[in-house]
């Protein structure tokens, strides 16, 4: 399941909701993404997430549609803020449940990958001289590119 | 085709969408990006580095190769920063 909102979720309510009803859940992985409220050109006050309603949804979509193709996954959860959000503010939240933990913490390590170079969220961040629109980072690339054949249908 | 800027694109152009006709000769987003260069002023300045510019058409990421056509939505946006560091 995909979500985009602005208002906070609560971790708890949504891991529980996850694996509701379903004992063939033996385990839930989940990652969790908080502002900092550092970077590395100094301090912010705050950031502004923007987004592109309708492709951002597909985006997400897709990429837990992956998941799925790869990770024998009993459910799977992803949920993206947008808006204005303070440091300590929760960002995003990716879960994988299956039956073995294995497939838990792949499935989530390769959906919070995969989701930072393939949704379109733009990160405007608040310091005390202004506005500065994030570059996307290299790292962030080689991080999704290493996951481009784990599990992956022969093709 | 229908237009959206995201991000310093929007910022850059001034605008956030837009109905534009496609001129004759640009069929792809390569040309696309080309003829946006050549509408002066803020869109000369967004497209200026073409290498900074990624592009979604009906939604999905594409490449520059890929063609456009009228009745499409073409998205020009910076690479995407989602999730957290």
């Amino acid at each position: 399941m995909i979500r985009v909102q602005l208002e906070d979720f609560d971790v708890g309510t949504e891991l529980a909701k996850l694996s509701d009803g379903n004992l063939g859940v033996g385990g839930v992985c989940s990652f969790v993404g908080l502002v900092r409220d550092m970077t590395k050109d100094g301090k912010i006050g705050a950031m502004t997430l923007e987004h592109y309603p309708g492709m951002t949804e597909k985006a997400l979509a897709d990429i837990d549609a992956e998941a799925h193709s790869r990770w024998p996954l009993q459910a799977s959860l992803i949920i993206h803020r947008y808006g204005r959000l303070e440091p300590g503010d929760r960002i995003v939240l990716v879960a994988a449940a299956s039956a073995h933990r294995e497939a838990a913490f792949e499935a989530c390590h390769f959906l919070i990958d995969y989701l930072k170079t393939r949704a379109p969220f733009w990160k405007l961040e608040q310091t005390g001289t202004g506005g500065k629109w994030v570059d996307a980072r290299d790292d962030d690339d080689a991080a999704a590119r290493r996951w481009h054949s784990v599990n992956k249908a022969a093709e | 085709m229908k237009a959206l800027y995201f991000a310093w694109v929007r910022e850059k152009t001034g605008c956030s969408v837009e109905d534009v006709t496609l001129p004759k000769g640009v069929g792809t987003v390569a040309e696309l990006i080309e003829w946006q260069m050549g509408r002066g002023g803020g869109y000369a300045e967004a497209f200026g580095d073409a290498k900074s510019i990624r592009v979604a058409v009906n939604q999905t990421h594409v490449g520059t190769a890929h063609p456009v056509a009228d009745g499409d939505e073409v998205a020009f946006f910076p690479p995407v920063t989602g999730g957290t560091p």
